[in-house]
């Protein structure tokens, strides 16, 4: 087996290009756990940690750019205040070594349908940036998952940042695992309030062969939000719309039955948390304004 | 080390544990060392066709691969029944059989060496229900049949009737010891043809006895030496990788070996029997139990391991410690095709807690009556006779156990949920909530139960089987002062018991420098550290060898210095009844080395009979009770077990500390299989070898545990000491069951306790 270590992203992105089978590794929380389990034997490993760019970030025309090196223990202390949805995702991930190591282009790179950084990117519609010898394209997050474990990406490119607007509103994220700490979703929740535009987005995680969004819930609460102009003048939510939105949640997941929860479990809980997630919210909405 | 009994010394490997300097058998290595490697079978059940080792041995780096045929002695191993094959011949009976084996020079080209030995079934129908295999027409997987045992209990008055009945079937999932040291080892084989295995295991006698036979060597040809084990708990009482490292080193001439990754783990060593147990009580309105019929089945899986015993505990503690004149209780241990099951921390006398635990909630609710109350008026006591007959001596405050839990402070109420407008009234200690850091509730939903559970077990060995440990100790002089060397072939798995060997040879001869020699097969059977026994059975041989010595030294000093009616050691010196110093030991001793080896033996327990089961059948008893604190969220499913109270009678705390340490550690593996450790086995497959999803209590998991430990000693033990580390692992899991129920109104008949058993989706 090949380790390949290229020091500037230019090679590295000659390097995957030469080896289209060399598998990235930053972390190495999950390739290595996919290494040690016998499930991949990789020709080439493609190291990407000493590139200095991947482990930055800043802003890029109003939008927040995070390198795809950007640890999640970075995101919740250094961009915790602007993306306060994925930083609570990124809570959720593993132990603090995980936390210190693992990454969310690791996490976009294995598309697992059950990537805790997944949910809250669709939710305030974040871009993946790939590239390759070739050139850069940007595409929407929702476009990037294509299956369990499959993305987007060419096999000659390499995943450079992602691009996100810093928060317009509060923003939540709820995962249901059966340990308190530690634990991969039974499935999970992530919620994006955007007053100035009137939208709400959503993500769901483990509850799809991909993550997804619930476009018709977040269609259903805009119209609720929008018809009693509670945006300006904010005011409790109705039960019974509380309700309908977790039921259009639960609606657009397409979970299965395995090791970790039952179909009918997964979409109770994304009702629940999704009811949950919107109060949390739409209160701090409430007292912010 | 100069601590003495009732002292709680820091222990010798702990700093190098908390350093990570400590050498765990998987850290073994040895110059021209091979590593092994399992070819394991993927079907659960299956006829061998062939076995082709063409392209594995043509793998460059390969030094051997070895199959059924290259066993020499005994194609059959096994604790109590001798069934299941070192390497597997006509036929494999569960998923993960071993089937080959192969030595290569690196790990890597083992592991692919094993993917390309190719093995050739004809897949059979696996046979997965162990109810099923009580029938006739369920394929018979061992000559003798499906049943591995059956045990009959018939107490007292068969046809008696009560005014209240309550009735209630249990299920038990499959729970693992998952210690996080895999099997490993490594054989060094020797120049006259025997071998040395240095290995992470519970008991090394058994151990080179069982790979002698298969062997086919001498005993004094296999010696083993005990590695650092990491966590036991019942998973290293069968044999794992030991024969096969032994094979591969004898084969190749070189060192070998052979250590499990965590998948491989999950194959490698027996569960805890799933059970499903259907209960019926009968009782008085005054709230007397009148009898206890009960159905037990657990399921051991494709090989018999120490089922036969776990079976006897299942039914012979089925009523738990209660007074119950009138018993009928049948119980089956089964071979399937599932994973086989054998020894775990609590020994069938987990399976049933829950089950009569649940009963007496049941039968309390029955009659309205408090569920600590209805306990306290059938509690068993001193002089109380078991299902089994058997009379209980020594102490069994049941009553008083229940007792100080229930008078326990209670942890402070459920924090008002978290309400309010704006970013600052969230402010909720997720930690501190159901569901965790993952965000799930900030008070919606959740709602607070307090449960109660006691249970017991017995310690030691039971039904006639020999039960002794040995221990040589020798006092020499070491740089003028005395060092008195404990030697015994017990197995230090994390439990403490190297520490506790020096605390007795402390206490009885009198000196400071104690050393425990590494345990080894250079003396003689200390038998397992199971059974929560070590310290009663091996504590009992280093304290008879230690009064061997120390009698030899008094004479030794009366002929040298003449007499002094009741003349101890103390302080490295005899010492004269009035408290002088007579001699120092570095004095009376000079050259001489006294040595002494003693075997000690606890009373004999008897078979149960076969159409009774009635016998004295088991030696001592030991309790504990447990109260949960538990908040639910009701609409999720989700628990934090918000704390555990405990009260357990130790007898006497040789050393508080690691007593300590075995209520919190056990109280944790209870809390596991209450709510989330689980085998999923589908089809005779498991379907979560790994820690991503077998899950673990973490500490957010686990809350502070509130003790009370009572020293009521035992007329029999030495110092008066009880086993004590299974307890711990029995009513802690009912208890929190109990809160569980108690706060959502739900029956829950089944562990671990899922989200979707709690909100029924």
């Amino acid at each position: 087996m090949d380790f390949l270590q290229p020091a500037t992203w230019t090679e590295a992105l000659a390097m995957k290009a030469a080896h289209p089978d060399a598998l990235p590794i930053a972390g190495g929380t999950d390739v290595m756990v996919e290494i040690n389990f016998d499930r991949q034997r990789p020709p080439a490993f493609l190291d990407l940690t000493r590139i200095a760019e991947l482990s930055g970030w800043g802003l890029d025309d109003g939008m927040l750019r995070v390198g795809a090196g950007v640890t999640y223990a970075r995101l919740i202390g250094e961009l915790g205040d602007r993306l306060p949805g994925l930083a609570m995702a990124s809570r959720t991930v593993g132990s603090p070594q995980i936390r210190n190591r693992g990454t969310v282009g690791g996490n976009l790179g294995s598309a697992s349908p059950a990537g805790d950084a997944h949910p809250p990117l669709l939710a305030s519609r974040a871009i993946v940036e790939l590239a390759s010898t070739a050139g850069t394209r940007r595409l929407p997050a929702h476009e990037f998952f294509l299956g369990p474990k499959r993305n987007a990406m060419r096999k000659d490119e390499l995943i450079r940042a992602f691009l996100v607007e810093p928060a317009q509103g509060p923003q939540q994220f709820s995962k249901v695992g059966t340990r308190n700490a530690m634990v991969i979703a039974v499935c999970s929740f992530a919620l994006a309030l955007e007053p100035e535009r009137r939208r709400v987005g959503t993500g769901i995680g483990s509850a799809a062969p991909t993550p997804v969004t619930a476009p018709e819930a977040e269609r259903f609460i805009e119209g609720v939000l929008g018809e009693h102009d509670m945006w300006q003048k904010p005011a409790p939510v109705a039960e019974s719309a509380l309700v309908r939105f977790g039921e259009l949640v639960a609606a657009a997941a397409r979970p299965i039955d395995d090791v970790r929860g039952t179909a009918a479990y997964r979409r109770h809980a994304l009702a629940v948390m999704a009811r949950r997630s919107f109060v949390w919210a739409w209160n701090e909405y409430r007292g912010a304004v | 080390m100069s601590a003495r009994i009732g002292d709680s010394p820091r222990r010798a490997d702990g700093p190098p544990k908390v350093r990570g300097d400590f050498a765990y058998s998987s850290d073994l290595k040895a110059g021209g060392m091979l590593w092994g490697a399992t070819v394991r079978s993927p079907h659960p059940y299956a006829r061998i066709l062939a076995i082709d080792t063409t392209e594995a041995r043509a793998l460059p780096g390969v030094l051997a691969v070895l199959t059924h045929l290259d066993v020499p002695g005994r194609k059959l191993y096994g604790l109590e029944i001798q069934d299941q094959p070192v390497l597997a011949m006509d036929v494999v009976r569960c998923w993960g059989e071993a089937v080959a084996l192969v030595a290569a020079d690196h790990p890597e080209h083992a592991r692919r060496a094993a993917q390309l030995v190719r093995v050739t079934y004809e897949v059979l129908e696996p046979l997965t229900d162990p109810e099923r295999a009580l029938t006739d027409d369920a394929p018979r997987l061992h000559p003798g049949g499906n049943i591995t045992r059956y045990v009959k209990i018939r107490h007292g008055d068969q046809k008696a009737r009560a005014d209240v009945v309550v009735n209630g079937e249990y299920e038990i999932g499959m729970q693992d010891q998952a210690p996080l040291g895999p099997e490993s080892g490594l054989a060094i084989p020797d120049s006259a043809g025997g071998v040395d295995l240095h290995v992470a295991t519970q008991w090394l006698h058994v151990d080179r006895d069982q790979l002698a036979g298969i062997l086919s060597l001498p005993p004094d040809k296999v010696r083993l030496r005990l590695a650092g084990v990491g966590g036991a708990f019942g998973a290293r009482e069968d044999l794992s990788m030991q024969a096969h490292a032994c094979l591969l080193a004898l084969r190749t001439g070189r060192p070998v070996k052979m250590s499990y990754s965590r998948p491989e783990s999950f194959v490698g060593h027996v569960h805890r029997h799933p059970g499903k147990l259907i209960y019926e009580h009968g009782a008085t309105r005054e709230g007397k139990l009148v009898y206890v019929k009960a159905r037990v089945l657990l399921d051991g899986g494709a090989y018999a391991s120490s089922s036969t015993a776990v079976i006897a505990n299942a039914c012979c503690f089925a009523v738990g410690p209660y007074e119950c004149p009138n018993a009928t209780v049948d119980g089956w241990v089964v071979y399937t095709n599932n994973p086989p099951c054998g020894a775990m921390r609590g020994f069938g006398s987990v399976q049933n807690c829950y089950a009569h635990e649940a009963q007496m909630d049941k039968l309390a609710a029955a009659l309205g009556m408090d569920p600590v109350e209805l306990r306290k008026r059938n509690a068993m006591k001193t002089g109380s006779r078991l299902i089994t007959g058997q009379v209980v001596e020594g102490s069994a405050p049941v009553a008083e156990l229940l007792d100080r839990i229930k008078k326990m402070p209670l942890p402070s109420p459920l924090p008002p949920q978290g309400a309010g407008l704006g970013r600052g009234a969230r402010k909720v200690d997720l930690t501190q909530l159901p569901g965790g850091v993952s965000n799930t509730t900030h008070g919606e939903g959740v709602v607070r139960g307090v449960g109660y559970a006691v249970g017991f077990k017995n310690v030691g060995y039971s039904e006639g089987f020999d039960d002794y440990s040995t221990a040589r100790v020798r006092l020499s002089v070491v740089n003028g002062r005395p060092r008195a060397e404990v030697h015994t072939a017990a197995a230090e798995v994390g439990q403490g018991l190297v520490t506790v060997q020096a605390q007795i040879a402390a206490t009885e001869l009198g000196v400071s420098d104690v050393v425990v020699l590494d345990a080894d097969t250079q003396v003689g059977s200390a038998g397992s550290s199971s059974a929560s026994r070590q310290t009663y059975v091996t504590g009992g041989a280093v304290k008879a060898a230690c009064e061997a010595v120390r009698e030899r030294v008094l004479a030794l000093a009366q002929s040298e210095i003449g007499g002094s009616t009741g003349a101890r050691l103390e302080s490295d010196a005899v010492v004269s009844s009035r408290g002088e110093v007579m001699v120092t030991l570095g004095t009376l001793l000079g050259d001489a080395v006294i040595e002494e080896t003693r075997e000690f033996r606890p009373r004999r327990t008897h078979r149960l009979d076969s159409e009774t089961g009635q016998a004295d059948a088991h030696l001592q008893y030991a309790f504990a009770a447990h109260r949960a604190v538990v908040d639910v969220d009701i609409e999720l499913g989700l628990v934090r077990v918000v704390e555990l109270a405990t009260a357990q009678d130790v007898g006497k705390a040789i050393n508080p500390q690691a007593v300590e340490g075995q209520l919190e550690g056990g109280a944790a593996q209870g809390l596991g299989l209450a709510v989330m450790e689980e085998i999923q086995v589908k089809d005779g497959v498991i379907r979560n070898a790994s820690f991503t999803d077998y899950l673990l209590p973490t500490i957010l998991d686990m809350p502070p545990v509130r003790m009370d430990i009572l020293e009521l000693g035992d007329p029999h033990s030495p110092y008066g000491l009880k086993g004590v580390g299974e307890p711990p692992t029995i009513s802690s899991g009912p208890a929190i069951v109990a809160a569980i129920r108690a706060a959502t109104g739900r029956p829950i008949t089944r562990v671990p306790v899922r989200p979707h058993d709690i909100v029924d989706t």
